[in-house]
């Protein structure tokens, strides 16, 4: 079962979601429930059985689709893609077990189901048609997660969701068929597998072209500055549930994107846009921020500060160093768990106020005691504070880029402490003080179902925080074959350069074995 | 003294003609039955077209045969050609009229289906073109097409709408015009070359070198028009949305399917050698013809309040896509034509039977057209399933993977890619992206509106019969499963297309 547990992951829920069409409405709940479940320990088992000494791709499972045409159904998982499918099931399974009163509950349980099969199906495919499928695939349930359940404006932010990502993508399908036809040309065979893709070495100005197709599509799914527009609108209008995927999962296709695609494909072309690349990411970071304390909204503070911690993590992508990209995959898992708690928290008060504006809440400190708790442990892991999660992701991703730019380095570092300013104002406004407003006096705290989303979340956030090893040791070594792929495969002397060598990493630890 | 003329039976290879002689005699085979029985139910004719056009199919497998075997078939004084594309455009040709024809059995009555000559007309129409993809005989080609379109004005007349009658004059009168242009162009080839058949024109134009360029290129330019109104590429599309719009939906589906993919098959036969002999102007013209179809008719299809409509300029668009094969003129990009031309038959031809089985036979009065968008307002409330079919052929239509069009739109791009295309290539990118909005808005109406004040849920499936459902399954199926069959298509398709050298 184990050589195929990776093809379980991805179908077992779609199997399971158009099974649940049958099941009854009134037990639709337990079914999700069940299923989602069952998925995560499929994901933990994998977890287990998965070599961290191994940097390679494991468990890989290959089926000829068109072979004709080179394209196969390739899976595997690596350091890097192992603890997002970990998430993408965990965080299905809380979702569904914490979802709140909502019309249509099955309608809504079978998309999830499905939008799971296209998460894990993107972050396990290895070829890029594969790849390419399950990307577009995931804009649909999410398309109608956002348009069917969400606020007044839900169908124009759905569909600006949709075609955003859409017109994206298709510029970097574009990039797919041309990298194939390079593959093509140079073998004589048509391949889409990216392990094959690897191997390839292209001149600088063909990467540079082909690095920039592929990168519209990643960059306005993570969003980066200037192509965020969608997401404020996709995080404003989705349910609850709706952002706290987006957020926690479907926003990382794009980074991992960059570091599965770009960087191992284009190594020089990485080099060449590494300055671009992260004065963007700066922007992101400060621009966003100060979006974020502007906002009168909640939800929407939540929103640019999710933004602005995507813009770390391009940072540390594009570090091209090991403790860079290590940092920068943590910082993903991190992200995801944070800004998905953050959000399960807005939607929890949002519940009991149908309102998301500050202005409406203050003093809930002393109405609910538990909420405020967990939400001030979660603002605080947002903002970076040592021993929380987010702090080893962001400590990395900065690390690895100050060895590349002092100053840029230094102003990310400035901006995310000026960043931790808008959240704390938030919390002020709406903790602390006297309750201004009467409804706000005899609201009940934070109920069993919810804590079911939010304490695991909690322990997550302080464990990884304290004790990163077990997460961090795992990327680290498929993070060091990445980066060391990169440094052969680098024409230019700047690549080089930019790109460490880490043979003598190696060569240390071989000796120590060999002693 | 005049000699007898001794032609021996062998040689004129009678056996090329026997899958046109098929629907012939089966038109001439129903008419028969009318005359000595009248009145008779149009079930009787529906499975009578469709054994006739089975036998039509397997007399098709058998030439496939031959030209594995054998290669080109020559006959009938070398007039017919039987290579891989005409094999391959008729077997779309046929089973799209397989497909096709089922949808005469509505719940509703409609009176054009009562008549048996309709059915006669239609078989008619499918030898007609059959004989225009095989041959390469300017003058066959002629009498194929005009057999085909006449018969065609008439079946579109023959639907109980004010706007059918307007949408066949039309129709009609474009159709006439196009003609006139395609017998100039042909003559001006004649009067340069001496000859009208295609293989002919090429070698003797490229004998002498395209010493007349002028003519070569007033004779290009006429039957470009010609077949720019036959494939209703901007800006000879303006008949298109009308026609679509006045006949019933099911026809209007066919009508984007078969006779577009028989004037493919004469222009790629025309336009291969004109296109790989360098002149420049052509392939400006094209490329330009191609962009505008393309991108013109996604815009138009933006702010159409009417489904049937939009459906008609997405397939205008779709035609211009697949016309960017003609223009890249390599192995690979003439198979994706096949490739992209079957999935989209599957395609669209069932996004146009969902609208046929919510066919009302009266407009209610919140209504003013047969199927605006207004009316799928809600849909998923009163039948999720019809909605969630109807989502799928917009999701595939606009090339989401990995429904059945992604398939097309991928080997397509990926053509123009490896020919040199590159921004042609990023044009249809974007072009699909532009598209995504329109079908998008369809899929909102379904399932994230609320009903309109009025509403009846039963309208959706009102005109829903057994063979109505079974026809929408298949094609369903093959929409959600094409890539399974990918490969197999791609590997017949290219060997066909590759063995008669294109």
């Amino acid at each position: 079962m184990l050589d195929h547990i990776l093809s379980i992951l991805i179908f077992f829920p779609a199997l399971a979601g158009m099974l649940g069409f049958v099941v009854n409405k009134d037990s639709m709940r337990s079914y999700g429930i069940a299923v989602a479940a069952i998925e995560f320990f499929l994901a933990l088992w994998l977890w287990f059985a998965f070599d961290s000494n191994v940097s390679g791709m494991q468990f890989m499972e290959q089926i000829a689709l068109v072979p004709t045409f080179g394209i196969n159904y390739i899976v595997g998982v690596d350091g890097i893609s192992l603890f997002i499918i970990i998430l993408a099931a965990f965080f299905t399974m809380i979702g569904i077990a914490s979802l709140g009163e909502t019309k249509d509950v099955k309608n809504m349980i079978i998309t999830l189901l499905f939008l799971q099969m296209t998460m894990v199906g993107v972050f396990a495919a290895l070829d890029a048609i594969v790849f390419y499928i399950f990307w577009e695939l995931s804009l649909v349930p999410m398309l109608y997660i956002i348009g069917a359940w969400g606020g007044p404006l839900r169908i124009y932010a759905s569909v600006k969701f949709f075609l955003y990502t859409f017109a994206g993508s298709l510029v970097m399908l574009v990039g797919i068929l041309f990298m194939a036809y390079f593959y093509y040309q140079a073998t004589g065979q048509w391949s889409f597998s990216i392990l094959e893709w690897y191997r390839l070495i292209l001149p600088e100005s063909f990467q540079i072209w082909l690095f920039l197709a592929f990168f519209v599509g990643f960059a306005i799914k993570v969003p980066m500055f200037p192509f965020h527009t969608w997401l404020p609108y996709a995080h404003g209008q989705a349910p609850t549930i709706g952002s706290v995927i987006l957020a926690a999962i479907l926003l990382k296709m794009g980074t991992y994107a960059f570091i599965r695609f770009s960087l191992p494909l284009f190594p020089d072309a990485s080099v060449y846009f590494m300055f671009p690349i992260a004065v963007l990411a700066i922007i992101m970071i400060i621009y966003t921020a100060m979006v974020a304390y502007a906002q009168k909204d909640i939800k929407q503070v939540v929103a640019y500060s999710s933004v602005s911690h995507m813009g770390v993590i391009i940072l540390g992508t594009f570090a091209l160093n090991v403790e860079g990209i290590t940092g920068s995959v943590f910082l993903m898992i991190a992200h995801g768990v944070v800004s998905g708690a953050l959000f399960f928290l807005v939607g929890v008060i949002y519940d009991r106020r149908h309102t998301k504006l500050m202005s409406e809440f203050g003093g809930l400190a002393s109405v609910m005691p538990r909420y405020a708790t967990i939400f001030g442990l979660m603002l605080m892991a947002s903002v970076g504070l040592p021993l929380t999660i987010n702090f080893v992701g962001e400590f990395l991703s900065l690390l690895g880029f100050y060895k590349q730019s002092h100053i840029l380095t230094l102003l990310a570092g400035i901006a995310i402490i000026v960043g931790a300013i808008y959240m704390l104002a938030a919390y002020k406004k709406m903790f602390f003080g006297e309750i201004t407003k009467e409804e706000n006096r005899n609201l009940p705290d934070v109920n069993r179902r919810e804590l079911f989303a939010l304490i695991p979340l909690a322990i997550i956030t302080v464990w990884l925080g304290i004790y990163p090893k077990p997460v961090l040791g795992t990327i680290n070594t498929s993070v060091e074959g990445v980066v060391q792929l990169m440094h052969e495969k680098a024409i230019s002397e700047e690549a080089k350069k930019r790109i460490p060598s880490l043979d003598i990493l190696i060569n240390k630890t071989s000796a120590k074995e060999a002693q | 003294m005049l000699s007898p003329i001794n032609v021996s039976i062998e040689s004129l290879n009678l056996m090329t003609l026997v899958p046109m002689l098929i629907p012939i005699v089966g038109a001439l085979l129903i008419i028969i039955i009318d005359l000595f029985k009248s009145n008779q139910h149009k079930s009787l004719y529906v499975m009578l077209s469709l054994l006739i056009l089975g036998i039509d199919f397997v007399a098709l497998i058998d030439s496939a045969g031959v030209f594995e075997k054998n290669g080109t078939v020559m006959g009938l004084f070398d007039v017919m050609l039987i290579d891989g594309l005409a094999i391959l455009s008729q077997f779309i040709i046929v089973v799209a009229s397989m497909l096709f024809i089922p949808l005469a059995l509505t719940h509703k009555r409609f009176h054009e289906f009562s008549y048996p000559e309709f059915f006669a007309l239609f078989l008619f129409m499918i030898a007609g073109f059959q004989f225009m993809v095989a041959t390469d005989n300017l003058i066959l080609i002629f009498v194929g097409l005009e057999t085909a379109s006449l018969a065609l004005y008439t079946l579109i007349a023959m639907h109980n709408r004010d706007k059918s009658f307007e949408a066949a004059v039309k129709y009609f009168t474009m159709g006439a015009l196009a003609a006139g242009f395609f017998s100039f162009g042909s003559m001006i080839f004649y009067a340069l070359t001496g000859s009208i058949e295609i293989n002919q024109i090429a070698a003797v134009l490229s004998a002498n070198s395209y010493e007349d360029i002028g003519f070569v290129l007033i004779g290009v330019v006429f039957l470009l028009a010609s077949f720019g109104f036959k494939l209703s590429m901007v800006p000879f599309h303006t008949w298109t949305p009308d026609v679509y719009e006045g006949s019933s939906a099911a026809l209007a589906g066919y009508m984007s399917i078969v006779p577009k993919i028989a004037a493919f098959i004469v222009v790629m036969r025309f336009f291969e050698f004109l296109i790989h002999s360098g002149v420049v102007w052509l392939e400006v013209i094209l490329y330009m013809g191609v962009v505008l179809t393309m991108t013109m008719a996604n815009i138009w299809a933006l702010v159409q309040t009417d489904v049937k409509r939009m459906l008609a300029y997405s397939s205008i668009s779709h035609a211009g896509f697949v016309m960017a094969a003609i223009l890249i003129g390599t192995t690979q990009s003439n198979s994706a034509l096949f490739l992209y031309w079957i999935l989209f038959s599957f395609t669209n031809l069932g996004s146009f039977s969902m609208l046929w089985i919510s066919r009302q036979k009266n407009l209610p009065a919140h209504q003013q057209s047969d199927h605006s968008y207004d009316k799928f307002a809600g849909m998923v409330k009163a039948s999720p399933i019809a909605a969630s079919i109807m989502a799928l052929f917009m999701l595939s239509l606009a090339g989401i993977p990995p429904f059945a069009l992604f398939w097309g739109k991928l080997y397509m791009i990926s053509s123009a890619v490896t020919g040199g295309y590159t921004v042609l290539a990023l044009i249809m990118a974007l072009n699909s992206a532009i598209a995504g909005y329109y079908y998008l808005k369809l899929i909102v109406y379904m399932f994230m509106r609320e009903p309109v004040a009025g509403y009846d849920g039963r309208v959706f499936s009102s005109n829903a019969t057994l063979p109505l459902k079974t026809i929408i399954g298949i094609a369903a199926i093959g929409t959600i499963f094409a890539f399974l069959v990918v490969n197999q298509l791609l590997d017949f398709i290219t060997v066909f297309v590759y063995n008669s050298g294109y």
